[in-house]
């Protein structure tokens, strides 16, 4: 079993509420992800407003960039034998309804050198 | 045998399964966990001699008080005994521990059965037996063997295992126990707090153990839910213990011991959900369900007992959008745990909000392919709109189900949809 990060990202300026059906489905999806034993991390939801970037120079900007579109608004990790298992369940994600996107990550095991 | 007679055994059964664990955590308390078989012994003398005296002088006018009186003198007398053998005989055989335990005791134990004592001896027990050097099944055998008084043959009928496994596994568990040298006379706070979650699990699984079990003996599943309710009950009674998680517990039982009588039929077959007869739930029990759950949220945790007493609650709802609620709590339920029954059951929960024919989809993902239930829920799922498929699963949910009262019920399924086929 590989473990694949799920990135979520969001190109909606503001902090927007989801509404409470919005919020049953990515709850459905994400039972369902943990009822076929597929959560390794439920991860966590990112602040759009509480954010900082540190530069070098000890510059630090108010939020994400603001120059780019997108933000991330959350992660998780799931477990699968293949990325295509891992893309297969992202591709039920309710996102893509309000123009998100999912970034599908595998997570790197430490080099054996034997 | 005389009316008397049959009155004085009456009594003397009932108390016994009352009070010898009431009575041997008090002794045990005083002690010291090393000790328990003493403490056993003494209890078992005190009935044995109400067992001779009450059978001749009849029942005394309270019995309870009589037994205690009696442990109490049984106790100072082995103390007699033991310091006459100390100081007289004393040879190679090491109770110079035991002695040293509690010097200045050695004449006046200090034993008392008031109810504060006995309520601190039987948490302080708890505490004691739910330790994580034994495994969840010895733990619990252990509970029911020290705490509710049951007999080998009474938890082997509940576990549906031989005597000699339960005798056998309890041996290794109290060895096991007297070398975890548990401090049970000063329960600590701290012990208190790094073992509560241990405990918690060990009434929750002794209570499933009694509700879901496949004993067909009624009384000893209803026994088993009874004490795992008492003992929780008891967590509730000690600020120390009576934790959100605690109570979110005990209001999970209660909600589903309200159902006892209405899931499992005269015969002793389990009756579905959907054909169980309200009027039988029990409405006092689930007003305490209600109570208990109300205080569990008084916090801001949430625990897997939360969501469960959550579910439980609204299935004794006649709420429209109750399945709606059930849903998500199972949603975070199985996100918190995985577990296969979890996620059969959230499959289900899936069925009743958005139809049988999606959730077939989110049932097949599952993937369950050896477990009963999963067959049992897709030839549920199916029966309307495929009868074939249906019935291939049924059968083979049959060939992998044990208890008998289920099989018959998925049987009676079979038939059913065979006489709807011929219908159509």
């Amino acid at each position: 079993m590989k473990e694949f990060v799920l990135i979520f990202r969001h190109n909606s300026k503001a902090n927007v509420k989801p509404t409470p059906e919005q919020i049953k489905e990515r709850m459905d999806w994400l039972g369902s992800i943990a009822a076929q034993n597929r959560l390794a991390d439920k991860g966590k939801t990112l602040s759009i407003s509480g954010a900082k970037t540190v530069k070098p120079g000890n510059v630090i900007t108010d939020g994400p960039y603001t120059e780019i579109k997108e933000f991330i608004t959350g992660f998780m990790i799931v477990k699968t034998e293949t990325i295509e298992e891992a893309v297969e369940l992202a591709k039920a994600n309710p996102i893509f309804k309000i123009g998100g996107n999912i970034e599908v990550r595998e997570v790197m095991v430490p080099y054996n050198n034997n | 045998m005389t009316e008397k007679n049959k009155s004085y055994k009456e009594v003397l059964h009932h108390l016994f399964r009352i009070e010898f664990a009431k009575m041997t955590a008090v002794l045990c308390r005083r002690f010291g966990l090393n000790y328990i078989e003493i403490a056993e012994d003494i209890v078992s003398e005190t009935f044995l001699k109400a067992m001779k005296v009450w059978r001749i002088k009849g029942l005394p006018e309270n019995p309870t008080a009589w037994l205690y009186a009696v442990a109490k003198n049984k106790t100072k007398d082995y103390f007699k005994r033991l310091t006459v053998f100390e100081t007289k005989i004393k040879d190679g055989i090491n109770h110079e521990q035991f002695l040293n335990a509690k010097p200045s005791e050695q004449d006046e134990p200090g034993i008392d059965f008031t109810q504060q004592t006995i309520a601190d001896s039987q948490l302080a027990m708890i505490f004691a037996v739910c330790d994580p050097i034994n495994s969840e099944e010895a733990q619990i055998c252990l509970a029911l063997q020290i705490l509710c008084g049951f007999s080998i043959e009474e938890i082997a009928e509940a576990f549906l295992a031989k005597k000699e496994t339960i005798k056998k596994r309890l041996q290794r568990a109290r060895i096991n126990l007297r070398k975890s040298n548990f401090q049970i006379d000063t329960l600590q706070k701290s012990a208190i707090q790094s073992r509560l979650d241990t405990v918690l699990r060990t009434l929750y699984l002794m209570f499933n153990e009694g509700y879901f079990s496949n004993s067909n003996n009624k009384l000893i599943r209803k026994d088993l839910c009874l004490e795992a309710i008492r003992l929780t009950l008891l967590l509730t009674e000690n600020p120390l213990t009576n934790t959100n998680e605690t109570n979110a517990l005990l209001a999970l039982m209660c909600f589903q011991s309200s159902r006892f009588d209405a899931r499992v039929n005269n015969v002793g077959d389990t009756v579905v959900f959907e054909q169980q007869n309200k009027n039988l739930w029990d409405n006092e029990l689930i007003e305490k369900g209600n109570y208990y759950l109300v205080n569990a949220f008084s916090g801001s945790e949430i625990s897997k007992y939360h969501l469960e007493a959550g579910i439980a609650y609204w299935h004794t709802t006649s709420d429209e959008n109750k399945w709606d609620h059930i849903l998500q709590l199972y949603n975070q339920l199985i996100i918190i745990e995985y577990s296969p029954v979890t996620a059969l059951n959230r499959a289900f929960a899936f069925a009743k909000v958005y139809g049988n024919v999606p959730a077939i989809k989110e049932a097949e993902k599952l993937n369950l392919v050896e477990n009963y239930y999963y067959h049992s829920l897709l030839g549920y799922l199916y029966a309307d709109t495929n009868a074939d498929k249906a019935i291939t699963h049924y059968k083979k949910a049959i060939s992998l189900i044990k208890s008998i009262s289920e099989k018959k019920i998925l049987l009676k399924e079979i038939e059913r949809l065979k006489k709807r086929k011929n219908i159509s």
